[in-house]
């Protein structure tokens, strides 16, 4: 698992338009520069922000990735619900510290 | 000149970026609050704003993360954030790195702290600095607590910063007021986004304002997370300005949970210059 890297690439996104450029253009060559699993690839990709929320990425550099793909702030906060019901409690990282399910 | 005013405020994004949502009341009575502590700022003929705040990943990642940085630029810029989305035009914000390098050399007699020389303000800071000095003519120095990803810093060591700070500003000719943001319940950008724990916040407030040091560094970062979310942690920025302001009873002049801001909102003054 490399949360970290899933966590950095989204950190980058936010801050360096060049990168993010390259993100839209050729996804899978800045994908192939993190080290990352085939989930998080997947969830990347997809992109499925509940199972990014269930891997453990942090809500503060979720949210702004869920807005670079067109998530309003409901949508965003449904998807993350729907990512724990699907796939369960939330399994690394700050939410995983008590129950998994971030709050509650 | 040393200290002339401190207090702590609500840096939602809410406040800017959906404030039409909030009950129009409250709102308006929150951004009087937010007015009377920018007049009483202006009228402590203030000079420099240390600002207190925990960043959300906008200049610190866990590549190198500080658990207190303290800013040194010749100027910053914010917000970080879409300005149309939080409602706030990207502006550059004026500093003064002499002052902050007189400040860290200080504050390192006793606190460990990094510093930066580039820092792009996120809304932790933006949002109070748009109602608190809204034409930006006072410089800032920021300060940075690390609340967002563990381990933190003890509360203890928290309160060693305020001590630490207030020190260092006491030592400066300048008049300078200190301002600390964050710090109520919430659970930001979670499932659990517009929870408010109001009687965690309320206790809290009530310590901080009395500057009750041993039930505020009471807390456990477990019994935060339980009782106050994740954007609890930010409680430390209070208590930084708590410690740095002991000796004064402070005021509350605005308390009200806000939903649709996903936090209690809240301000207080804690140091007035008699």
């Amino acid at each position: 698992m490399s949360l970290y890297y899933v966590q950095k690439l989204l950190y980058k996104l936010n801050r360096d338009p060049t990168l993010k450029q390259r993100f839209d253009s050729d996804q899978n060559t800045v994908l192939d520069e993190y080290s990352l699993s085939e989930e998080e690839i997947s969830a990347l990709k997809k992109p499925d922000i509940g199972l990014l929320y269930v891997l453990g990425v942090n809500g503060q550099l979720l949210m702004h990735y869920a807005t670079m793909n067109g998530y309003s702030w409901p949508e965003y906060i449904q998807a993350m619900r729907d990512g724990v019901e699907h796939f369960g409690p939330v399994r690394k990282g700050l939410y995983a510290m008590i129950d998994g399910k971030g709050a509650t | 000149m040393s200290l002339v005013y401190a207090g702590t405020c609500c840096h939602s994004p809410g406040i800017t970026s959906r404030g039409e949502l909030a009950d129009p009341e409250i709102r308006q009575q929150l951004l009087k609050a937010f007015d009377r502590q920018r007049q009483a700022i202006e009228d402590a003929d203030t000079q420099a704003i240390v600002m207190v705040s925990s960043e959300h990943f906008a200049n610190f990642f866990m590549d190198n993360m500080p658990t207190y940085a303290i800013g040194m630029a010749d100027e910053y810029e914010g917000p970080i954030e879409d300005p149309e989305w939080l409602k706030i035009p990207r502006t550059r914000i004026p500093a003064n790195p002499g002052l902050s390098l007189r400040i860290i050399k200080q504050v390192l007699q006793s606190v460990d702290v990094s510093y930066a020389q580039e820092w792009k303000f996120d809304h932790g800071m933006v949002v109070p600095l748009h109602f608190l000095t809204p034409d930006y003519k006072i410089p800032i120095i920021p300060v940075n607590i690390n609340c967002q990803n563990p381990p933190f810093s003890p509360l203890s060591r928290t309160w060693e910063l305020g001590k630490a700070l207030r020190k260092a500003i006491d030592i400066a000719p300048e008049r300078i007021a200190l301002i600390g943001t964050g710090g109520t319940s919430h659970w930001p950008c979670t499932p659990d986004s517009g929870k408010i724990n109001e009687s965690w916040d309320n206790e809290m407030i009530n310590h901080l304002i009395n500057k009750r040091k041993e039930p505020l560094l009471a807390y456990t970062d477990e019994a935060i997370y339980q009782q106050a979310g994740p954007g609890g942690y930010e409680v430390r920025t209070s208590i930084c300005i708590a410690a740095a302001t002991e000796e004064q009873t402070g005021e509350i002049w605005f308390f009200a949970p806000i939903p649709i801001f996903a936090t209690t909102c809240c301000i207080t003054t804690l140091y007035q210059i008699e």
